[in-house]
């Protein structure tokens, strides 16, 4: 669609280079409204939190508050960007940005559709775990180039408990691998399709549960918000960081969950698949787009991890690392065998 | 130059000088982070080769997994490097013969006459659609299944001793026992006591006036 509409313009250049432009503008298109979903998000958090709390939250900027992001926003660009003497500053700014790119890219292969998917690669579970493990080095460099104490315990904090709930996360993964049998995020959303009880969170519920909590965790999001934890550590390891380069850790941070959100979609509740799949109000609602069901999914899992900042206080540091080890592993691990026996004999209907 | 080959020559050559930097390179986390790179880069020209399952892999272990604990030891030790280059120009000769033994070494294995173009012509594109994971498990689990079983007992027994030689029992360490922690029971932490609710002063002249709560005693 964008190559014929663009052809006239870079027609001229070879097939490659022609794909690598609209390959680019594509990415645009996709990464625009999501920066424009993390302004909201925050606004979002703010009001809905403010009303768990009997608060009203932002209401001052814009109607009803509306323009509150924009001003944060401004105001973050055009505050001083304030270095520490000691830090080693090329890591120091090279810090947020690694962040920043490991919440962007995996939403290379995140198909919003049927068929609308940038890259819509072969082993795209693989893809999305890989970059979310390399994400791990931005918060660790912070913590390490600010050259503060309370920077580098954040850092350490964060990188021990990233890679605990990695691996529950990674097993999660190999579930949802068995029962869709493709790496393929879209074929894994085909292979869901049916009705509501065949989408992965009821044959899969632990993974499920263990996938989100550990996607919770993996955002460093309340309640496992050690390593920024601001009654211990100040604001862990980006306590030095000030107007743009922190905006750049906030809009990381969000954009990260809305991404776990999204794959929590697609892996377990059956991405863009309408929830009236096999009843009789499908085809009534057969108009509605699937980037719709989408949406939704993504923003009621959004709305959980509002919920549980809210509700949850933060857990204590050994805690963490005992359910991350002791509890969500093992349960992984016995599900997985419990998988393999229900694949075995072809237990229907999610295995048949 | 096709697009092909202009990322090839960048993954390539910065995967090439990325590897010099991890030994040239003075601050130990800088060097850790160019190891990062280099296997980063590294995945990138597999990924080009169209073994993708094992790109995304190396992605996942090393930089995920095993350079993240290396920088986190690196990060806690506070590395002094003085003593680390003493004697650099004493062992230079033998460090030197040791690098020229194996760069030899190397090229007598992997040689051109072995490995040169002509022995190993541009394989052919795979098929759209080929799923690499699929090609490697299948392989993996039928053709080499006693190989992989026993490079995993391998790993495993190596897990259990690393555990065994470095876990060691402390005395009079205080920790707390979760599972007993989660159950205890209201009874075992409080008891009630039946106690008098108040038990005013009664003046000795009978005035009224002392008893300021007002209330009479009831025993």
């Amino acid at each position: 669609m964008l190559n014929q509409l663009l052809h006239p313009v870079i027609g001229w250049m070879s097939p490659s280079w022609q794909y690598l432009v609209v390959n680019t503008l594509w990415v645009l298109v996709i990464l625009l409204p999501l920066v424009i979903a993390v302004a909201y998000l925050t606004y979002f958090e703010r009001k809905v939190i403010g009303y768990m709390q009997v608060r009203i939250g932002p209401n001052r900027v814009g109607p009803k508050g509306l323009f509150q992001p924009f001003a944060d926003v401004f105001k973050l660009l055009f505050k001083e960007i304030i270095t520490p003497n000691v830090a080693n500053k090329f890591i120091f700014y090279l810090a947020p940005v690694l962040i920043l790119v490991a919440s962007f890219v995996a939403w290379a292969v995140i198909p919003f559709d049927k068929g609308w998917v940038l890259a819509n690669i072969n082993a795209g579970l693989l893809y999305v775990l890989a970059i979310g493990a390399a994400g791990v080095y931005g918060v660790i460099l912070a913590g390490w180039a600010s050259n503060s104490k309370y920077a580098l315990l954040g850092g350490m904090r964060s990188a021990a408990h990233k890679v605990a709930y990695e691996l529950a996360m990674g097993f999660a993964l190999v579930g949802v691998l068995m029962a869709a049998r493709s790496l393929n995020l879209s074929e894994i959303v085909e292979h869901q399709s049916g009705n509501v009880l065949t989408w992965y969170w009821l044959p899969l519920l632990p993974m499920f549960v263990v996938y989100f909590i550990s996607g919770v965790a993996e955002t460093n999001r309340a309640p496992f918000d050690i390593s920024e934890g601001e009654s211990e550590i100040v604001a862990g390891f980006h306590v030095e960081y000030s107007g743009i380069t922190f905006a750049l850790f906030m809009l990381a941070e969000y954009a990260s969950m809305i991404l776990i959100s999204a794959l929590t979609a697609l892996l377990f509740l059956g991405g863009w698949l309408s929830p009236f799949q096999g009843t009789s109000l499908e085809s009534i609602f057969g108009f509605v787009p699937g980037i719709f069901w989408f949406f939704i999914k993504i923003a009621i899992l959004l709305f959980l991890f509002l919920w549980f900042r809210a509700t949850f206080p933060r857990y204590r540091y050994d805690q963490i690392m005992r359910l991350g080890w002791k509890v969500f592993i093992p349960v992984t691990i016995v599900w997985i065998f419990v998988e393999g026996v229900l694949v075995y004999f072809k237990v229907g209907p999610w295995f048949s | 130059m096709t697009l092909y080959q202009f990322l090839f020559y960048v993954f390539a050559s910065s995967a090439v000088i990325s590897a010099i930097r991890v030994v040239t390179v003075k601050n130990p986390v800088h060097a850790a982070l160019f190891l990062v790179l280099t296997f980063f880069t590294t995945s990138l020209t597999w990924i080009l080769m169209e073994a993708e399952f094992l790109g995304i892999v190396l992605l996942l272990v090393y930089v995920g997994a095993v350079m993240v604990l290396f920088l986190f030891v690196v990060m806690m030790l506070d590395i002094n490097l003085a003593p680390l280059r003493e004697g650099f120009v004493r062992n230079l000769p033998v460090g030197v013969f040791v690098a020229l033994v194996m760069v030899i070494e190397l090229g007598l294995i992997v040689g051109s006459h072995a490995f040169g173009l002509a022995n190993y012509p541009a394989p052919t594109a795979a098929a759209a659609g080929t799923s690499n994971t699929l090609a490697l498990g299948s392989v993996l689990y039928t053709e080499y299944v006693y190989p992989f079983e026993i490079a995993a007992f391998i790993l495993l027994v190596s897990i259990v001793s690393a555990i065994a030689l470095a876990h060691r029992k402390r005395e009079g360490v205080l920790y707390q026992n979760i599972d007993q922690q989660v159950k205890v029971n209201r009874d075992d932490r409080i008891r009630m006591v039946k106690m008098v609710s108040s038990t005013p002063v009664v003046s000795e002249t009978g005035d009224g006036k002392s008893n300021s709560s007002g209330e009479k005693r009831r025993d």
